[in-house]
């Protein structure tokens, strides 16, 4: 179709905002609540329609140390849970914050108008999860992410300040002199082109899952927030850590992928190979031999809700999970369909299934025609979630560009090497309102910068190059390959050799994503143009995951190498913070966390005794 | 075609064992619009996603489509198959073993935009013009029990598909988009009527007067076509209409309940 730089320079668009936020998930709309609570005037933009993102699709719960229904339960177990699920990597200055708010914020979602499942005494219901040493997820069945982005959004459309801008896609960041000035993008519905100016910009973009084939993932994670970011300097980090969910649904094939929440397992599904043994007794790891039950009795009565029993190994952290399933399937002891048998049909009734699992009731009989009150699934592990991305400070939430934050999936730190299930949840509306909050507060006192012709002739030349006549490349070919590449090279298991491969493929794929091709004769709701700028994004944060994974030597939570297959401790506190070199490709520098200092040793403490 | 032979589609892995004409509908008001088929290969337990899928990445890269989820829960994919208003992600190919043709057009109540895309914005604004759930005042946490709430929840399952409001005849047929909000929006507001803890006055008054309540004549249309299964018309609007008739119709009724309140 081709396009011409200076005539569209004449027609994009121009809007400004004091708080432009990239994303309407949780984080997202939490932060723009924030933000305009603060009065400041705010601008949030999706690539879907409002209450459509990610978020809808979180099932299980999320966590907070509410003590609904065991009293036992307070922030430091919380803080304790986390940092150990994430193998003591994670900021643990996030994790304080998150785990002392937690309770707050997910109160608060109840006087926007949430309705969560209840206890006996009319309080918020908490389920067991992975990883989490007391009932501490609030819920509703398991439907949880569309009650919260619901509620936000219902919430968020009531502030005058506050506008929303939907099926709208940044492309690219303006930053001069290490500080953020707007964003470009388009619009889907028109086609039209839009630069945006803004005082503070958050990136809530989420993942990036659809790298891979096999992903839990909607459309959207694409990784766009963290290549706009690494684009324009700002840094990355813990990018080698991806959990692999280990109940994705192994069939029927074209769902492969999609997810089984935790929530089966937390209500007492349990895991069997093909000879009907409960197999995760055997992979039980050193660090977790303490909290877990090690007989199948123990396992029953825990069941039965005897306090002093240790909860069964199906819920240890899905890193943990994962692996086992993967080995045995290995080992030849895997479900028909390459898997493992997950079985609630023999534990609870058909009624109980009905009522506290519905939505996995229904998918598997509309999809799988399977009614899994009567038999069990079939399930293996499925790309899920991204524990690394953007880095912040802990406190604000501020990137090493100044003005621009980073909230929710897309942020890097709360959850260190593993995400316990149900703390993304309560990440988003945490660190979303503390997002908020700071990037209003820098609005107030900054100003807007004027954004050059010659900038914004860059930013459309990038985002119109698919029409580029003399473009090649087929998208839907390119992204087919992406993913094969990562479930062979960067999945679940990595060696140096395999990483190496991946590398020099993607590098090579980067130069191809130039050559992408857009088709049809109008800009309007053109999903060749979408796709095609989509897997640039991916490509280029494959190619991030690949060199941080070829860094860490060592295995931990969700990172696993061959060639190294221990715990190295000397490591734990080391940080691989990506940024771009000068040569266009990823760098890689060393950082660590401060100690962590005293008080909160001695609150680990106390919830090791709890 | 024998096990040996097998097709593998390499964008998604699919078996593709199958073989269908699909016309979907192209083009956009400006550009005018006409029903375009291709034969598509597919798996026999693929979704009709996975076949729009397909007609993008082998025929049409850019047909234009919304889907965010493929699960189910997002509400995005909604369309209509051989006349059927459904969510295509849902939607088993399997189910159209016998018919020759599969035909998919876009939800028909909305503008189109291009393609399978409808221009569905005044949803939005509906939703914007209703009161949002107002607390008591002062309370920082809320207690209610389980069985005031399961109604509240059974309506807070919407995915805003908005495949009801494509199928309600006074908005597909009688257009009546300034009077009636549609059934998507009256099991909204019924869920903020019948909140236990929402302070919000006058609700009710706007249930009839602002959103038209007494406009739905009980069809039950908009129940049938609900992917998630809730019962719209027997325990959303029709609890809603007899509030409204208690409240402004029926003196008897609303000296009981002024009774009640009092007690
Ligand atoms: C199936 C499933 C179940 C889950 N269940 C749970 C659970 O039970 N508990 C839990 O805690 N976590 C769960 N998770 C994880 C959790 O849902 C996600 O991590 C979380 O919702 C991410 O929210 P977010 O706000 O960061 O981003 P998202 O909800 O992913 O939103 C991203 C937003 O950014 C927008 N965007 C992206 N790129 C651009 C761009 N270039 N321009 C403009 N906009 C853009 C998107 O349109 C979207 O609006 C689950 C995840 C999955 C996949
Ligand atoms: S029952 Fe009422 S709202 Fe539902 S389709 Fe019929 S008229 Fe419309
Ligand atoms: S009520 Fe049902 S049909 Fe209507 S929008 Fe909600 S989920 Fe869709
Ligand atoms: S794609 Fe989400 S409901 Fe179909």
């Amino acid at each position: 179709m081709g396009y011409n730089v200076d005539e569209e320079l004449k027609k994009v668009q121009k809007k400004e905002y004091d708080v432009l936020i990239i994303g309407a998930g949780g984080a997202g709309l939490r932060a723009a609540i924030a933000a305009a609570e603060a009065g400041v005037n705010v601008g949030i933009v999706t690539k879907s329609l409002l209450g459509k993102a990610h978020t809808v699709m979180a099932e299980g719960g999320a966590a907070a140390a509410l003590g609904n229904v065991d009293s036992r339960d307070n922030w430091k177990v919380h803080f304790r849970d986390t940092m150990k699920g994430g193998k003591y990597h994670n900021n643990w200055k996030m994790v304080e914050i998150f785990a002392k708010q937690a309770p707050d914020r997910i109160r608060e979602l109840e006087l926007y108008g949430a309705v969560f499942d209840r206890t006996e005494e009319g309080k918020i219901k908490q389920r067991n999860f992975g990883g989490h040493k007391f009932p501490r997820l609030a819920h509703v069945g398991d439907r949880t992410g569309l009650e919260m982005i619901r509620t936000l959004q219902d919430k968020a459309i009531h502030y005058p300040t506050l506008h929303v801008e939907m099926e709208t896609t940044i492309t690219k960041l303006f930053v001069e002199n290490g500080e953020v000035k707007g964003a470009f993008g388009y619009n889907r519905q028109t086609g039209n082109l839009i630069v945006y100016s803004a005082k503070s910009v958050i990136i809530a973009t989420g993942g990036f899952g659809k790298v891979f084939r096999v992903t839990s993932n909607s459309w959207e994670l694409t990784g766009d927030g963290e290549s706009l970011a690494y684009r324009e300097g700002v840094e990355l980090t813990d990018m080698e850590f991806i959990q692999f969910h280990p109940t994705g649904m192994v069939y029927p094939n074209s769902v492969k992928g999609t997810l089984v929440t935790e929530g089966v397992r937390g209500e007492g599904g349990i895991l069997k190979n093909i000879n009907g043994e409960r197999f995760m007794f055997r992979y039980i790891p050193e660090m977790f031999k303490d909290d877990y039950a090690e007989t199948e009795e123990e396992a029953e009565r825990w069941f039965k809700g005897d306090p002093n029993a240790r909860r069964p190994p199906e819920l240890l952290t899905r890193d943990v999970v994962a692996k086992a399933i993967r080995a045995e399937v290995k080992a030849g002891r895997g479900s028909p369909h390459g898997g493992a048998f997950l079985d609630i049909a023999s534990r609870r009734t058909p009624e109980e299934i009905k009522r506290v699992l519905p939505s996995m009731y229904h998918q598997f009989l509309k999809l799988a025609k399977l009614d899994i009150t009567k038999e069990p699934m079939e399930v293996g592990p499925t790309a899920h979630y991204a524990m690394g991305g953007i880095r912040v400070d802990g406190e604000t939430q501020e990137t090493n560009i100044k003005g621009i934050f980073a909230a929710g999936e897309v942020s890097a730190g709360l959850h260190g090497a593993n995400r316990l299930g149900g703390n993304s949840l309560t990440d988003l509306i945490v660190f979303g309102k503390i997002a908020g909050d700071y990037a209003a507060k820098r609005a107030k006192d900054a100003s807007l910068k004027s954004i050059s012709d010659e900038e914004i002739k860059e930013a459309i030349d990038f985002t119109l190059k698919p029409f580029d006549d003399s473009n090649n490349e087929d998208p839907y070919q390119l992204h087919a390959e992406l993913k094969e590449l990562m479930e062979e090279y960067v999945g679940i298991v990595r060696t140096e050799e395999g990483l190496k491969t991946a590398i020099e493929k993607l590098k090579d794929m980067l130069k191809r994503a130039d050559k992408l091709k857009a088709v049809g004769d109008t800009r309007k709701y053109n999903s060749s143009w979408h796709q095609a700028l989509d897997i640039k994004n991916m490509i280029t944060v494959a190619l991030i995951i690949a060199t941080a994974a070829l860094q860490r030597k060592e295995s931990r939570g969700a990172h696993t190498r061959e060639d190294f297959p221990e715990t190295d401790e000397s490591l734990t506190n080391v940080l691989y913070v990506i940024s771009k070199g000068d040569d266009g490709f990823p760098k890689v520098s060393e950082a660590t966390y401060p100690p962590m200092p005293e008080e909160l040793k001695q609150a680990m403490k106390e919830a090791e005794e709890a | 075609m024998s096990v040996e032979e097998k097709k593998i589609d390499v964008y998604s892995g699919a078996v593709l064992d199958r073989k269908k004409k699909i016309r979907i509908q192209r083009g956009s008001p400006e550009t005018g619009i006409e029903m375009v088929e291709y034969d598509v290969e597919y798996d026999h337990t693929e979704v009709v996603l996975d076949i729009v899928h397909r007609v993008q990445a082998e025929f049409a890269p850019d047909l234009a489509v919304r889907w965010n989820c493929k699960a189910g829960k997002c509400g995005s994919c909604s369309a209509e198959i051989n006349g059927m208003p459904k969510l295509m992600c849902m939607t088993k190919m399997i189910d159209y073993d016998d018919v020759d043709v599969l035909e998919i057009r876009p939800m028909r109540t909305f503008p189109v935009i291009k393609d399978l895309v409808t221009d569905v914005s005044w949803n939005f604004e509906v939703n914007k013009r209703i009161k949002p759930f107002k607390p008591p005042e002062g309370l920082k946490e809320l207690t209610m029990q389980q069985k005031h709430v399961d109604r509240v929840q059974e309506y807070r399952k919407c995915i805003e598909c908005f495949l009801c409001q494509n199928t309600c005849h006074v908005l597909r047929t009688h257009q009546k988009t300034n009077e009636f909000a549609g059934p998507r929006f009256m099991i909204r507001l019924a869920s903020l009527e019948m909140h236990p803890m929402d302070t919000e006055e006058n609700r009710l008054k706007e249930i009839k007067d602002d959103f038209g309540v007494m406009m739905c004549n009980i069809t039950r249309c908009c129940t049938e076509v609900c992917p998630e299964e809730i019962n719209i018309t027997d325990n959303g609007i029709i609890p809603l209409k007899e509030r409204v008739i208690g409240e402004f119709y029926d003196p008897l009724a609303k000296a009981i309940s002024w009774v009640k309140k009092l007690l």
